[in-house]
């Protein structure tokens, strides 16, 4: 353990952040804006596979260091 | 209705079919460092696959035939609502992620092979890991019949209307299990996946160029679901059974005895928690998938098998593929779906008979086991459980294979408070979460049980209708979430009531659930499988 604990906690809100992006249809439940004709409902959702993966990677990286 | 034999796909997925049993039998002698006949080496691989290993073996785990069959038809017959699957496949990563690798080392220092063995072990409670167990093998059932109905769409689409396709393919399927163990499905994984990532990127680019884009294929879905009543977007009243379906598939998903077996394969910790990363790229494919059931909408695929009233939605990709595509072409899909499902069903088979052998057979059934007794019983039951999921599946026909998951979820999420806040607390009385268990899988049963569909009176759906207790909405709610809450809330109610019954002997300790490394392999120098 080192100083940087805290500093380390707080990523973890990074685990949140898709959490929230797809859980709550209120945000997205839409059809525009639409790109190349798929509703924002559809690759707003697909886009954050990409977002699961950078959060989730980052909080990776960072806590394989922190030991 | 049974369209007309196709003689080329038939003869192409046999012989993929055929590969893939070959490599069943090789992967045996797949650097193997001890003997095979112990839960450990056949039902664990040894606890040695390393990254890339771990995230074909735990991609085919768990992105399983449901993915390729059963979601594209929940788009197909209902819309919006059934793209659940994506939301839910992103979840799980950032919810499990820490919960698996504390599982991991938890079970790496004291040799569990299940959660179940972890409860005994965690809670020292026997009643508790009997339930877990139980729980984990009866939600696995419906799950691994659920495999079948997607090789059952891809027979009834090449045109053969019997089930001696599935009975085939299945003994064949237990015979190499039987011989090879956990390393059987992670080597035809590699072969699964790289057929499905090809397939999938061909039909996302080329049905859409054929049908005219996706502009096209959302409007011709939207006018074809707004006939049924169903929309491409969600009605305000969908929005909490949206949510509260993939949030708590996200939460069951991993307290299934496969996914378990699937991470504690894993070499390391850090495998473990690097894979939380990478299996993402599975979620893309699936969320592609999803729109094929649209694409089938926009180009007025009619469902072949099961009745005139209630055709077997389940066939809308194969034959999609088969309006769409070259016949050689779907041929190689075909394959690729039967093979897509006989990886997870295998690893299914698997999980749920070590759990039996470790948790059933040796402490109630013959308590001085040896370990090779052990390994015996775990073959001989993967081979039965998986026979017993085809005579299920050939005396069911189903309209929505995806209900069957949808209610083991139901059920396996009763153990979360004994599996997974076990994995962080001792502060809970094992007693409190027996009577927990019991409360919440007693609910949960019965708002199935009241839960009608379009053909069932009971256990119609795993979505709960609030209107069924008078409360005047069409809202809906997923099921087990209801039950989990109520279990949860009994096990915290009663555990300082319960506070004068004596504990259980907790034989972990703090530092048990941090360890991050796997010792020295215990039978000599054996080359690390897959290591990156």
């Amino acid at each position: 353990m080192n100083n940087h604990t805290g500093g380390r906690k707080l990523i973890l809100l990074l685990l949140l952040v898709p959490l929230v992006a797809v859980l709550v249809p209120e945000f997205y439940n839409r059809s525009n804006p639409s790109i190349g004709g798929m509703p924002f409902f559809y690759w707003w959702q697909l886009l954050w596979i990409a977002g699961v993966a950078i959060c989730v990677g980052i909080v990776y990286l960072v806590t394989r260091r922190a030991r | 209705m049974i369209p007309k034999f196709n003689g080329l796909e038939f003869g192409i997925v046999v012989a993929m079919f055929a590969v893939v049993a070959v490599l069943g039998f090789l992967a045996t002698r797949w650097r193997r460092a001890g003997p095979l006949a112990s839960v450990e080496e056949w039902g664990l691989g040894g606890r040695r696959f390393g990254t890339a290993v771990s995230w074909f073996l735990l991609g085919g785990d768990l992105y399983t035939a449901y993915t390729f069959v059963a979601v594209p038809a929940l788009l197909f017959g209902t819309g919006a609502a059934g793209f659940f699957a994506v939301p839910y496949t992103i979840a799980v990563f950032p919810l499990v992620m820490f919960v698996a690798a504390r599982m991991w080392s938890v079970c790496h220092e004291h040799g569990y092979a299940t959660a179940a063995e972890f409860v005994r072990g965690r809670h020292g409670s026997a009643i508790l890991a009997l339930l877990v167990a139980i729980t984990g093998i009866v939600a696995t059932m419906p799950y691994i019949a659920l495999q079948l109905t997607g090789i059952r769409a891809v027979i009834e689409t090449i045109g053969i209307g019997g089930d001696w396709p599935l009975w085939v393919a299945f003994a064949v399927l237990a015979v190499y299990t039987f011989t090879s163990g956990l390393r059987a499905p992670a080597m035809v994984a590699f072969v699964k996946d790289i057929l499905i990532y090809v397939m999938v990127l061909v039909a996302v680019i080329y049905i859409p160029y054929k049908l005219g884009g996706y502009d096209v294929i959302f409007h011709g879905a939207q006018s074809a679901l707004a006939a049924k009543g169903y929309s491409t977007l969600l009605s305000g009243s969908q929005y909490l059974g949206y949510t509260t379906l993939a949030l708590g598939s996200a939460l069951a998903l991993f307290l299934y005895p496969h996914a378990v077996t699937g991470v504690l394969a894993s070499r390391s910790r850090d495998v473990v928690k690097k894979n939380m990363s990478l299996l993402p790229a599975y979620s893309l494919m699936l969320g592609f998938i999803a729109l094929l059931g649209y694409m089938a909408l926009a180009a007025h695929v009619k469902p072949v098998g099961g009745t005139a009233a209630k055709p077997d939605t389940t066939t809308i990709v194969p034959v999609l593929f088969n309006t769409e595509f070259p016949h050689w072409f779907a041929g190689l899909a075909f394959g690729a779906i039967v093979i897509g499902a006989l990886v997870p069903a295998a690893i299914m088979a698997i999980a749920a008979a070590n759990t039996f052998a470790r948790d059933i057979y040796k402490p109630y059934i013959r308590p001085g086991a040896s370990a090779r007794e052990e390994g015996l019983v775990s073959q001989i039951v993967s081979v039965v459980l998986k026979l017993g999921a085809v005579g299920v599946i050939v005396g069911l026909k189903l309209t929505f294979a995806l209900e069957f998951q949808l209610i083991g979820g139901v059920i396996v999420i009763q153990i979360l408070p004994s599996v997974v806040l076990g994995l962080y607390t001792r502060w809970y009385h094992r007693w409190a979460l027996v009577v927990g268990w019991i409360v919440g899988m007693g609910l949960s049963v019965y708002m199935l049980y009241i839960t009608p569909s379009t053909t069932t009176a009971h256990f119609g759906s795993a979505s709960f209708a609030f209107s069924s207790w008078g409360i005047h909405t069409k809202m809906t709610i997923w099921t087990g979430i209801v039950g989990v809450v109520a279990n949860l809330v009994v096990a915290t109610a009663l555990t300082p009531l319960l506070a004068r019954l004596p504990r259980g002997r907790d034989e972990t300790s703090p530092g048990d659930y941090g360890e991050a490394e796997a010792p020295p392999i215990p039978f000599g120098p054996g080359p690390v499988v897959g290591q990156t």
